[in-house]
């Protein structure tokens, strides 16, 4: 079991956004969260990669890679130096595949701020096949990508559940990933205590 | 962390990076002086100690609100404190990066300026020493700063009024160290080095916890 959540209460700032969460998270497997927007999906996911709280550590058994709603590309260096920087915080030597993965050959020598939207993104996901780690962790992955980049993330995806990684995602798009499983999250939406004081929310 | 260091280097030399910015700065603070003050030799070397650290101080304010700030909005710090580097590992680094394209360019440059200021020859040897070892003081207390106001937009005054009570020590007994040239300052090097190392040895883990907080 790579992740096991049990009866997790996620807040952000002083709000109780999500609560009661319980999911489990097996070699292999991708979990896809839906849910409108403000439901708690990059909250859930923050707090699954450690940004939230640090005794989140116990529950999760394997490296994680975050990816969150920024690409964390630096513009004034080439699409290269960003992705070799990504290698060498991580120690990994994959990086002529991963650029052959997700078709950044042609963009090799570009300064990362020339890039569009889309190819930054790109970019941004570039990172994640470099950490070698067990757990990806992806939210809205997809923005901005058109249908083929989309179809290269979601290969990808399924390529690193296969070889024994997992997944989190959230996302409003249709990934079209075999082997995933669909987690509604308005279901852990905290129901509204009438017993105590509004004015004391999110105070204890 | 090297990987840090080297591309937090990269990121500097480039344009809209800090390096040249600094070092420009402290060129201008410590030129434009003698137009200020008059062209009266004594007194200029009288006041060149205190006057080349004071620029020291104000150029390495200048560069701080990038440590974090950048990284921040692009979201590479939220990826760096998932990766397996510690926080309090980023903090090092990123200190250490901000003193190699500030702290040292200006001790290097503080001695062909010394001479405009008509330092005293016996003071360029100190002039040099407290810089080196004072610096990485300015560097970290700063990088401290930097992580404790790195959610705010514009922090960078909020920052200086931070840092700015922090550096006194270190600006006095560098002054007065460098000033003092022929009677023994040693003590006052030492005082400085102290300082020096207690900062290298405690802050990172204090921009850890302040990051972490930042970051939630």
């Amino acid at each position: 079991m790579l992740i096991n959540i049990e009866n997790l209460d996620c807040r952000r700032g002083n709000k109780l956004i999500i609560a009661n969460v319980s999911l489990c998270l097996k070699t292999g497997e991708c979990l896809i969260l839906k849910g409108p927007n403000g439901s708690g999906k990059t909250t859930l996911l923050r707090h699954i990669a450690g940004l939230n709280s640090k005794n989140i550590n116990d529950l999760v058994n394997a490296d994680i890679a975050y990816s969150g709603h920024l690409d964390g590309v630096k513009s004034t260096l080439t699409v290269y130096e960003n992705l070799q920087f990504w290698a060498g915080i991580y120690k990994s030597k994959n990086l002529e595949s991963v650029i052959k993965t997700l078709n950044l050959e042609n963009l090799y020598t570009r300064m990362a701020g020339e890039l569009s939207a889309g190819q930054k993104r790109r970019l941004g996901l570039a990172r994640m096949l470099i950490t070698n780690a067990k757990i990806w962790l992806m939210d809205e992955p997809t923005v901005s990508l058109d249908q083929a980049t989309t179809r290269l993330v979601s290969d990808a995806i399924s390529n690193h559940c296969q070889k024994g990684g997992a997944a989190i995602i959230s996302t409003h798009v249709d990934l079209d990933l075999p082997e995933s499983s669909v987690l509604d999250i308005t279901q852990f939406k905290p129901h509204k205590d009438t017993k105590t004081d509004p004015f004391l929310e999110g105070t204890f | 962390m090297w990987s840090i260091i080297l591309r937090d280097i990269k990121l500097a030399i480039r344009s809209g990076g800090g390096f040249s910015l600094t070092l420009a700065f402290f060129l201008i603070v410590i030129m434009i002086v003698p137009f200020g003050v008059g062209a009266n030799l004594d007194l200029l070397s009288r006041i060149a100690p205190g006057l080349l650290w004071i620029g020291a101080l104000l150029s390495c304010l200048l560069s701080l609100d990038r440590i974090f700030q950048l990284d921040w909005e692009d979201g590479t710090l939220e990826a760096l404190a998932t990766s397996p580097i510690p926080l309090s590992g980023i903090a090092i680094a990123k200190a250490t990066a901000h003193w190699i394209t500030t702290g040292l360019p200006i001790t290097l440059a503080s001695l062909p300026l010394g001479y405009l200021l008509n330092l005293n020859y016996e003071a360029y040897f100190w002039l040099f020493t407290t810089l080196a070892i004072g610096t990485p003081t300015l560097s970290f207390i700063g990088t401290f700063g930097a992580a404790i106001t790195v959610g705010i937009r514009r922090g960078g005054l909020l920052l200086s009024l931070l840092v700015l009570p922090l550096y006194i020590p270190t600006l006095m007994l560098g002054a007065q160290c460098v000033s003092k040239g022929t009677n023994n300052p040693l003590e006052l090097l030492a005082l400085i080095s102290a300082i020096s190392l207690m900062c290298i040895a405690l802050l990172p883990f204090a921009c850890a916890i302040a990051l972490r907080a930042n970051l939630k």
